[in-house]
C-alpha cells in the first residue's frame, strides 16, 4: 500500500463510525479550544509588552549600578570613600546602595564594547503648571536617546536640542487647562523645582509632544537632555559636590547589533569591576517570565483535558480494531505487512487528533476575537493597544502539530494490537 | 517431472502444550503442481483448514517444511513471503470477508491496493476482472446490497484481480445455495481449465470434491485416502502420504 492510498483508506475508516469518531473528535476539540485560548492570551500580553518595551528603554542601551554588598552575616561595613545613597525598594524597605561616582564612570568607559556613559540623573519636578492654572504633581521620567515613546501626538524630546523640550502624558493635557492633545504642543509649561537650600524656583520648558497612555512611563513627564540637566543643576543648588556628583546608577550605551553572548561578555566585565548591568531584556525578561508561567499553568490544564482526550482515542480505535479483526486479517492474508497494518490505524489516530485540532484552534480563535471586542469596550477599554487574546501562525501551528502528536502516541497501542494481529486467527469460522 | 508449485514435507501443527496440546497435523506430505485442480476433503477439525493455512505461508508448520516452487518457504523473509501472498495466490473464503461499506470496485481491488499500484491501473485492472465475472455493473454498489451468489462472485474478482497462479478456496459453495454454488463452481474450474490456474479447494461437499482433478481425504491430521490423477502432469506416485492410519 503506497502512502497516499494508506492516508486514504485511514480518513475513509475514521469516517465509517461518524457518532464515535464525532465525540471523540469533541474531546479532542475541547482540550484544543483550551490550549488555544491560553496560549493567545500568553502571545497578547506578551506581544503587548513588546510593543511598550520601546517606550521603557532604548536597545543597545544597560542601566549599570554599584553591586550591592552580600547582607546576609550582618550589616555592610563602612566605607568612607563611598556616598551610601537611598534607593526605594518594595514597600517598607529601603535599600542602600553605593553610588556611582565620576571616578567610576571613568572607569566603565574603560571596559571594551562601551560606547558611552552617561551618569542618570534623578530628577525631581514639584509641581507642572500651564498659564497660571492650577498646580498639579509630576513625576519626572528619564528619556534616553534611542528610546522611543508611544506618542499620542507631537514629537519626542530633541536629546540634541539646547532648548528646554517636554513631553507630557496625555492624562495631564486636559486638567493643565488644554482643549486637545494638539492644543497642548508648542506651549510654554513652568515645572516648579525645590532645590536643596529649601528655595523654590521655576524652569519653562516647550511642551513638543504627548505620550499615550500605556503599561508604563503613563504619567510621568518626560524631559529633554537639556531640560533634566537644568531640573538637575535647579535642585542641586546648595548641595555638597560630592552629593551633587553621586548618582544612583549611569547608563551604559553599547553597539545594538550585539549578540546575547557579547552582551553578557560586557555584563561580566562590568561586575568584575564592582557593577551590575541590567539591559531593557533584563526587566522586560522578568515580567514576560511572570506572564508565561501564569500562562504554563493554564495550558497544564489544557494539556490534562488533551491527555484524557487521548485515552478518548485509544478507546475509540481498540473499538475499531475489534470490529474490523477479519478485514485486518484478509489484508495481512493478502499480503499486507503489519507495518502498514500499524500505519494505517496510527494514522486514522492522528487524523482524528487533526480534525480534533483544527476545529478546536479555528473555534478558539473565533472566541478570542470575541472576547476580544467584549474587553476592548469593557473591562480591557483603560488600556488602548492590548489585545488580550493573540494568535501567531507559529504557535497556532505547534498546538495542532502537538495534538497530532498526542493522538499518534495514543493510537500506538491500538495499531500494535492490530499489528500483531494472526491473520488465522482473525479468519477462523470453524 | 516438474517442481511442484507447492509441496509439504511431512509437515506436522501442534497448538497449545501440555496437557492441552492440540495436534492439528500430524506429518502430511503432498505435492501440488502447476494448474491440478485438487480439493482437500475432510470433517470439521480434521486439519484441512490448518494444512490450506500452511500450504498458503499464512502459518509455519511446528515441524516439517512447506516447499514454494521447490524453495523451503521458512528461509524466505517476512516481506517475501508477503509478496508471494499477495502477488501469486488468491484467496476465496466461505464468509465473504468483503468490506461492507465500501464499493464493490474497492473491495475487488484490495489486493491491488496493498500491492501498491496506482490509482488508474487500480481501476482498470478491478474493472477487468468484474467484467469477467459479468458484474461490471455492481463496481459502484456497496458490497453489502450484493446477494450471496454475486458476493461470492466478487470475491472471486477479488482473488483474479491481481493474476495469480494459485487460487485458495475455502469452502466457497459452503454459504451458497446449491443452484449458485454451482455457477461459482463452474467460474473457479473454468479459470482452472482456460488459466490454468492452480486451484487448491478445501471442502467437505463431495460433490465439489468430484469435480477435482485429484482429491485428498484428511481426518485427524493424516492423509487416509487420495483419488484421482494431475490433470497436467506428473504420476499418482508424487502424492505421499507421511503415514496411513
Amino acid at each position: 500500500m503506497n502512502g497516499v492510498d494508506l492516508v486514504r483508506s485511514a480518513v475513509s475508516n475514521s469516517l465509517r463510525s461518524k457518532t464515535r469518531t464525532a465525540l471523540t473528535v469533541i474531546a479532542i476539540v475541547i482540550g484544543a479550544f483550551t490550549l488555544t485560548l491560553t496560549s493567545g492570551v500568553g502571545t497578547g500580553i506578551n506581544a503587548y509588552i513588546d510593543t511598550t518595551v520601546a517606550s521603557i528603554g532604548a536597545s543597545g542601551v544597560m542601566t549599570v549600578t554599584t553591586t550591592a554588598e552580600e547582607t546576609t552575616s550582618g550589616p555592610t561595613e563602612y566605607n568612607p570613600d563611598s556616598t551610601a545613597l537611598a534607593v526605594n525598594g518594595p514597600p517598607g524597605q529601603n535599600n542602600t546602595v553605593e553610588a556611582i561616582t565620576p571616578a567610576d564612570i571613568t572607569e566603565i568607559e574603560g571596559v571594551s564594547g562601551v560606547l558611552s556613559v552617561e551618569a542618570s540623573l534623578a530628577v525631581r519636578a514639584d509641581y507642572v503648571e500651564y498659564n497660571g492654572g492650577t498646580q498639579f504633581q509630576a513625576t519626572v521620567g528619564s528619556f534616553i536617546p534611542g528610546m522611543s515613546l508611544d506618542l499620542a501626538t507631537g514629537a519626542e524630546p530633541d536629546s540634541a536640542s539646547g532648548d528646554y523640550e517636554v513631553a507630557l502624558p496625555t492624562s495631564y493635557v486636559e486638567p493643565l487647562g488644554f482643549s486637545s492633545d494638539a492644543d497642548a504642543v508648542g506651549s510654554t509649561v513652568f515645572l516648579g523645582v525645590t532645590d536643596a537650600t529649601g528655595a523654590a524656583s521655576v524652569v519653562e520648558a516647550t511642551v513638543v509632544g504627548v505620550t499615550a497612555e500605556g503599561l508604563v512611563s503613563s504619567t510621568s513627564i518626560i524631559p529633554n537632555t537639556a531640560l533634566t540637566d537644568e531640573l538637575y543643576a535647579v535642585q542641586s543648588v546648595g548641595l555638597a559636590d560630592t552629593a551633587k556628583d553621586s548618582y544612583a546608577s549611569a547608563v551604559v550605551r553599547f553597539d545594538e547589533a550585539s549578540s546575547d553572548e557579547q552582551v553578557a561578555a560586557l555584563k561580566a566585565d562590568l561586575a568584575d569591576l564592582g557593577f551590575d548591568g541590567i539591559t531593557v531584556d533584563d526587566q522586560i525578561g522578568a515580567f514576560k517570565t511572570i506572564i508565561d508561567a501564569i500562562v504554563l499553568v493554564l495550558n497544564g490544564f489544557a494539556i490534562i483535558a488533551l491527555v484524557a482526550a487521548g485515552f478518548g482515542i485509544v478507546n475509540t480505535l481498540l473499538m475499531s480494531v475489534q470490529e474490523r479483526t477479519r478485514e485486518i486479517g484478509l489484508m495481512k492474508a493478502m499480503g499486507m505487512s503489519g507495518g502498514k497494518v500499524f500505519g494505517l490505524f496510527s494514522l486514522e489516530a492522528v487524523f482524528i487528533g487533526f480534525l480534533g485540532s483544527g476545529i478546536g484552534v479555528l473555534l478558539g480563535m473565533l472566541a478570542g476575537g470575541t472576547i476580544n471586542t467584549v474587553l476592548a469596550n469593557g473591562l480591557l477599554a483603560a488600556l488602548p493597544g492590548l489585545t488580550l487574546v493573540a494568535f501567531d501562525p507559529v504557535s497556532v501551528g505547534v498546538i495542532v502539530l502537538a495534538i497530532m502528536g498526542i493522538a499518534f502516541l495514543a493510537g500506538t497501542i491500538p495499531a500494535l494490537r492490530a499489528a500483531r494481529q494472526d491473520p488465522i486467527e482473525s479468519l477462523r469460522y470453524e | 517431472m516438474p517442481v511442484p508449485i507447492l509441496a509439504a514435507r511431512d509437515i506436522s501443527k501442534s497448538y497449545g502444550r501440555g496437557a492441552t496440546r492440540f495436534d492439528a497435523l500430524r506429518g502430511v506430505s503432498l505435492d501440488i503442481v502447476q494448474g491440478e485442480s485438487i480439493a482437500i476433503v475432510g470433517k470439521s477439525g480434521s486439519g484441512k483448514s490448518t494444512l490450506m493455512h500452511l500450504l498458503a505461508l499464512l502459518d509455519k508448520p511446528s515441524v516439517g517444511s512447506v516447499e514454494l516452487s521447490g524453495r523451503d518457504a521458512a528461509s524466505l523473509s517476512g516481506s517475501l513471503l508477503n509478496t508471494t501472498r499477495n502477488s501469486t495466490f488468491g484467496f476465496v473464503f466461505q464468509q465473504f470477508f468483503l468490506t461492507p461499506g465500501a464499493s464493490v470496485l474497492d473491495n475487488v481491488t484490495l489486493p491491488l491496493r496493498i500491492a501498491g499500484i496506482r490509482g488508474a491501473e487500480r481501476k482498470r485492472r478491478g474493472m477487468a476482472a468484474l467484467e469477467q465475472l459479468e458484474l461490471a455493473d455492481k463496481a459502484k454498489n456497496k458490497a453489502t446490497d450484493l446477494s450471496g451468489g454475486q458476493k461470492q462472485r466478487v470475491v472471486i474478482a477479488r482473488a483474479l484481480v491481481n493474476d495469480p497462479s494459485v487460487i485458495f478456496a475455502d469452502e466457497p459453495t459452503g454459504n451458497l445455495d446449491s443452484a449458485t454454488g454451482a455457477v461459482v463452481e463452474d467460474i473457479l474450474f473454468d479459470l482452472n481449465r482456460s488459466r490454468g490456474i492452480t486451484l487448491i479447494i478445501v471442502t467437505h461437499d463431495e460433490d465439489l470434491a468430484a469435480r477435482c482433478d485429484r482429491r485428498v481425504y484428511i481426518r485427524d491430521g493424516l492423509i487416509v485416502d487420495h483419488l484421482g490423477t494431475p490433470a497436467t502432469a506428473g504420476p499418482a506416485a508424487s502424492i505421499t502420504s507421511g503415514a496411513h492410519a
